[in-house]
């Protein structure tokens, strides 16, 4: 066996574990500050195992998307709506687990059983484009997936206008869901450490 | 434009003459660039903080460092070995496991970002193709390690600061990658290596700064955000926050931080060089100069000469961005936390769209000067 590939082999070991592990830990764990770094740390080996399939570029805008963007801002908001609550005990949580618990097993095992069964139509190594990819991708891109390209570019600009009518506080001087009026102050008041409840 | 040293194929033709397997040469090659790198970050990182105390002394006039080394050279050094020998202290209420990750996390990006840097046709780390498309997706990752520490400090001002330094490198990233998008328009290729042979065509003439000047003012404004340098220097503004994320952390964890923003400026530095002030370039074109001495341009001889001078040159054109760099933040006031953003939303990244379709326009309008 070539080092190339024995490197390989461990990358891939090591990638994966870090993913099952930490999506296992952004689920199971109770603070969800934890939970958000950890789904940063999963996304970072999804683009790990990109790099390993040759897709450079895919893994670099995975990192910029996922980790850049959709991570930062999931922890920016955990970090702005800064409450330190104890969530209220649910009575049934057990039946609720097994559930959720059941729903997910049957999940992953059509999964497994797609993978099993589907007959996966690989190129070889000698074919992979490499380096090349991104050209192909966006070629790709204002050809044959133009429309859903510019769909989506439409449906970003639609979530961008809700955004900016949620957040204009001029425009919405009243919470939608109580009726009250909403609190006009800064984002940057004073605000209470955030573990002082630690031992 | 297949010519320059080329150090890894000499290495490996070297190493197999003691009849090694040129996977075995290759295994050996690898770490010597890397650390190559590492050193010439770090050697950088002390030459830039010295010039940090002298250009800050003498803008105040004093007269900075004197006793340690001539001229205060050695102090960079006496700094770091200060940093080295304190107690790392993990205060009693923080995070401790997210404590120590995240000025890690803030460090690791800014060193991988190396990887892209030339200093000469073949002296670089690795001519990946996505190129200067990495550096934007790695320094995208410092926010989460900023929010991190912030976060695992328990201490409001750590808080409001890592929130901020997050803030702030969001919005700035996004006029910051279109400035590098309009020459990655006009170079038809992301990598750093062709960035820069796009500009060597007449020398200073063809640099990108005189194509691109407003992407370059842009970028620049940009970059220093990105570095958390004053004006933008919100982050850690002592006087209110008093020093932001920052502000729990002693001994080797805060000497993380430091590093990791003094590389990230000179990371920045050599990046508009590469970028927009031809890179290794000389202002009169090498091959010019030997075609009027008669010398082959394939020469051993020249071709050190050459790969010198590209060394030279890259960390010449560095080096006096960071003096700017360095003037700016001793001379400029900070602006509010709402100018820092009114001026990234509302005025670069109009700017540097606009730019970009401009860029588009002249290249389809003059593709000999734009990039056809």
């Amino acid at each position: 066996m070539s080092i190339a590939i024995t490197t390989q082999i461990i990358c891939f070991t090591v990638l994966s574990l870090i993913i099952i592990i930490g999506a296992l830990g952004v689920v199971l764990l109770e603070s969800i500050v934890y939970s958000a770094f950890l789904l940063g740390g999963v996304f970072m080996s999804v683009a790990g195992l990109y790099l390993l399939l040759n897709a450079s570029f895919v893994a670099a805008a995975q990192v910029l998307v996922y980790v850049g963007a959709v991570n930062v801002l999931i922890i920016f908001a955990i970090m702005l709506v800064n409450k330190k609550e104890d969530l209220k005990p649910i009575n049934d949580i057990k039946s609720r687990r097994i559930i959720s618990t059941s729903i997910c097993l049957t999940l992953l095992s059509l999964l497994i059983r797609v993978d099993l069964t589907n007959v996966w139509n690989l190129s070889s190594p000698q074919n992979s484009i490499g380096e090349e990819s991104t050209v192909r991708i966006g070629e790709h891109l204002f050809s044959d997936y133009l429309l859903p390209f510019e769909v989506a570019s439409v449906l970003l600009l639609m979530a961008m206008i809700g955004a900016i009518v949620l957040a204009r506080r001029d425009v919405m001087s009243k919470d939608i869901s109580t009726g009250l009026p909403v609190d006009q102050e800064l984002i940057e008041k004073s605000s209470e450490p955030l573990l002082t409840n630690k031992n | 434009m297949e010519y320059g040293l080329d150090l890894e194929y000499s290495f490996n033709e070297f190493l197999k003459g003691f009849g090694l397997s040129s996977e075995i040469a290759h295994i050996i090659w690898l770490p010597l660039p890397m650390l190559l790198v590492l050193v010439a970050a770090v050697v950088g990182v002390l030459v830039t903080v010295w010039l940090e105390r002298k250009i800050s002394a003498a803008a105040q006039q004093r007269i900075g460092p004197e006793y340690a080394g001539a001229l205060g050279v050695l102090q960079p050094i006496a700094d770091g070995l200060k940093l080295l020998v304190k107690e790392d202290i993990i205060p009693a209420k923080a995070d401790g496991i997210l404590f120590t990750a995240g000025p890690i996390l803030v460090l690791v990006p800014v060193i991988l970002s190396w990887l892209i840097v030339p200093f000469g046709q073949n002296l670089l780390i690795s001519n990946v193709g996505i190129g200067i498309f990495l550096w934007i997706a790695l320094s995208s990752i410092q926010p989460i390690g900023l929010l991190m520490s912030g976060y695992a400090s328990n201490n409001k001002y750590s808080l409001l600061g890592g929130l901020r330094a997050a803030a702030q490198s969001i919005s700035y990233e996004i006029p910051l990658a279109l400035s590098v998008l309009a020459i990655v328009l006009m170079t038809n290729s992301l990598s750093t290596i062709d960035i820069v042979n796009q500009q060597s065509g007449a020398g200073i003439l063809s640099w990108n700064i005189w194509r691109q000047p407003v992407g370059f003012i842009v970028f620049w404004i940009c970059a220093l955000a990105e570095c958390e340098r004053l004006p933008f220097d919100l982050p850690e503004a002592e006087e209110e926050l008093v020093a932001g994320y920052q502000t729990e952390y002693a001994g080797m964890k805060f000497a993380l931080f430091y590093l990791g923003s003094y590389i990230n400026l000179i990371l920045s530095a050599l990046l508009v060089s590469i970028l927009y002030l031809g890179g290794w370039g000389f202002p009169i074109p090498v091959e010019l100069i030997a075609k009027f001495l008669n010398l082959p341009i394939n020469a051993p001889f020249i071709q050190v000469f050459t790969a010198s001078i590209g060394i030279v040159m890259t960390v010449l054109k560095a080096y006096l961005l960071v003096f700017i760099a360095i003037l700016l933040r001793w001379t400029t006031p900070r602006v509010r936390i709402d100018q820092l953003l009114d001026l990234g939303w509302k005025f670069l990244l109009p700017i540097s769209l606009a730019n970009l379709l401009i860029t588009a326009g002249l290249k389809l309008a003059f593709p000999q000067f734009f990039g056809g």
